[in-house]
């Protein structure tokens, strides 16, 4: 257990430091800061001035320690467009993508794994049917797309529900659904349903319809638990979609969060700004992966001793 | 249960054979090879069967709808005004200047009858963009970019991660120990991100948008190929190989590779919808390739704006995405279990 749990947070370490090398890199390959700062009128003395404030005469590697320290302190730096330090821009806006996202994985499980289970158990059936159904359309339909489609019969057509924005309850809706339906509700589900049928097909779910147990103990009791473990796997496998939708969902339903920052500030190629939420979202990131290695850990001992 | 079936009489040759056909051929498949089919023929000779430029548009047709879509009118009051003040008009009323274009003898006060979207045309057959750029154009020209990229995609990093697999699988020890560590932590890092911060510091071409999805996948290629050279490597023909004096380089890719090429070309079916889909993201998020290039990313995000007055321009591109890859999902998934059911475990 401590071995695989010192490897995967190794892993992340290694992780966030390739992101900020690639960050570091980038910056540098972009240009010189200076050119944004100083005008063409700038004297060569102002140049080498403002170059030694932002510590551009220092060797790379100097500069890279330095950039590593604010990181460290949570210093992103300044947000060329907004003038404000980087981090109190990206605090505004983490609590909306908690939120939602949140609320998104939610509802795929809430959806996906009865769903997935009934599936399984009632093989052929119209349900089996359903769940195929959305499992396929979530797993090819752009969560953008389905955003927008929402947006258009939902709001403007019916206008049962606000088309965007973050304001009551119901404005929740629309982007919740289509977070969790193109990023997670998919994967759940049919993980779940073919996970569930190899394990109603395993030794002991046989031996306990042998001894006689109901139907519902056999299914709730024996096979639900075991079946639940590849599903968990998927958390983290599907994280490169779930971050892609919730970046896409964002930025279709005009949510106030993180991802729409992104965009927001990769149109107004401010750099400080998009590597402070790139370095943000990368820790989250690795975190939620950490995180489902040590719950899959826990409940699945075979792990522990690979 | 009583097994009825022991004293039924068997059933008719043809039944069990149509049966059999059902259950093997899988004849649901005609329609997403038929899509496919489409879609390809359809990137392929994309210059000669466009109606139209796919990149000029022709304003005066702005905005114009689906062929079958009828005209809306809407009753809009009167009222005084020049041209310059209309800040004060509003939805249901029209100034006196844009009426008389409509009928010179109206008046101020009465009501006109104004056309507010105009009819379908069967010369745009889906419709108009905000810019008069006929959408069905534009989307049989976003079939060859979507076509284009995701080949070149999985060339690249199916090349790669193949090579590096056959490597890492071959070898073993401390080159497979690295090659897998490299894996895991490609697949760990958030690469919707950087492919972001990578485009805002080298401006969006065609072959960064490539390098970085074959960045993407080429590890899934490596852990599959890896996975079946592990399996294939204690085989007879491959000891018999070597017995028979043939090189590391020759058993790697005359003997062990064919070997494994079904699980490759799985693999990479399964993931030109993964390629496509991020593609499409990539260019929704403004990341992708540059305007005014027909990628069905892009238009679905020009669409994004109109989608109260014109649902046209959003939802055709999307339904191209959509279909494409849905048929190339259900293709995909035929293939893994005809050619590969061991790859089950994918996903």
């Amino acid at each position: 257990m401590q071995r695989f749990l010192m490897r995967r947070f190794f892993l992340m370490i290694i992780t966030l430091f390739a992101v900020s090398m690639i960050i570091f890199v980038m910056a540098r390959v972009s240009g010189d800061p200076r050119n944004l700062l100083l005008d063409e009128m700038a004297t060569d003395e102002q140049w080498e001035l403002l170059g030694k404030e932002l510590g551009l005469d220092k060797p790379y590697y100097q500069q890279y320690a330095i950039f590593m320290g604010g990181v460290l302190q949570g210093d992103f730096g300044v947000s060329l467009q907004q003038d404000r330090p980087v981090m109190e821009i990206i605090s505004e806006r983490v609590v909306p993508t908690l939120q939602l996202g949140g609320a998104a994985f939610l509802l795929a499980l809430i959806v996906g794994i009865p769903l997935g289970v009934l599936s399984a158990v009632k093989r052929g059936s119209i349900l089996d049917q359903v769940g195929r159904a959305v499992a396929l359309i979530g797993q090819a339909a752009p969560s953008f797309w389905l955003g927008i489609m929402f947006i258009f019969i939902f709001a403007v057509g019916l206008d049962l529900v606000p088309p965007s924005g973050r304001y009551e309850w119901n404005s929740f809706i629309l982007p919740t659904i289509t977070l969790a339906w193109g990023g997670f509700l998919a994967g759940s589900l049919r993980l779940m349903r073919s996970a569930m049928l190899d394990t109603l097909d395993s030794e002991y779910v046989k031996l306990a319809r042998a001894k006689g147990l109901s139907t519902r103990s056999i299914i709730w009791k024996h096979a639900f638990r075991n079946a639940l473990i590849p599903p968990l796997t998927l958390a983290g496998v599907s994280m490169p979609a779930i971050l892609t939708g919730s970046i896409t969902t964002e930025l279709v339903f005009a949510w106030p969060g993180m991802g729409q920052l992104a965009v927001q500030a990769l149109f107004a190629a401010d750099y400080p700004l998009i590597q402070g939420l790139t370095i943000m979202f990368t820790l989250g990131y690795v975190f939620v992966a950490l995180l489902v290695d040590v719950l899959y850990a826990y409940i699945d001992p075979r792990i522990r001793y690979t | 249960m009583t097994d009825v079936s022991a004293f039924a009489p068997p059933q008719p040759v043809w039944v069990r054979a149509f049966r059999a056909v059902l259950r093997w051929r899988r004849p649901v498949l005609i329609i997403p090879v038929l899509i496919l089919t489409s879609v390809v023929v359809a990137g392929i000779t994309a210059d000669w069967i466009s109606p139209h430029h796919p990149e000029k548009g022709v304003l005066v047709d702005r905005l114009s709808p689906p062929f079958w879509s009828g005209e809306i009118t809407e009753l809009k009051t009167v009222v005084p005004g020049s041209p310059l003040q209309k800040t004060n008009v509003t939805v249901d009323q029209i100034t006196e200047h844009d009426a008389k274009r409509i009928d010179p003898d109206v008046a101020v006060g009465s009501q006109i009858t104004v056309v507010t979207r105009p009819e379908g045309t069967t010369k745009y057959l889906l419709g108009t963009d905000h810019l008069g750029r006929d959408l069905l154009t534009r989307i049989i020209h976003g079939a060859r970019i979507s076509l284009v990229m995701a080949a070149l995609t999985l060339l690249v990093g199916g090349t790669m991660g193949t090579v590096l697999g056959l490597t890492a699988g071959w070898y073993g020890g401390w080159i497979d120990e690295a090659v897998m560590r490299l894996v895991d932590i490609i697949l760990a890092l958030p690469l919707i991100l950087i492919a972001l911060v990578l485009v805002v510091a080298l401006g969006p071409s065609f072959q960064l948008i490539v390098g970085i999805m074959a960045i993407a996948i080429w590890p899934l290629f490596t852990r599959v190929t890896r996975g079946e050279v592990l399996r294939v490597k204690t085989a007879d023909y491959v000891a018999l190989a070597r017995v028979s004096g043939a090189g590391t380089l020759r058993i790697m890719f005359v003997h062990i590779l064919p070997g494994i090429t079904n699980s490759v070309i799985v693999v990479a079916t399964l993931l030109v919808g993964v390629v496509i889909l991020l593609e499409a993201a990539l260019s929704f998020l403004g990341a992708g390739v540059p305007k005014p290039t027909p990628a069905w990313g892009l238009m679905l995000s020009e669409g994004r704006d109109y989608i109260a007055k014109a649902w046209w321009i959003s939802t055709f591109p999307g339904l191209a995405i959509f279909l494409t890859v849905l048929s190339l999902n259900l293709f995909g998934d035929w293939l893994r279990d005809a050619l590969d059911p061991r790859l089950r475990q994918l996903e």
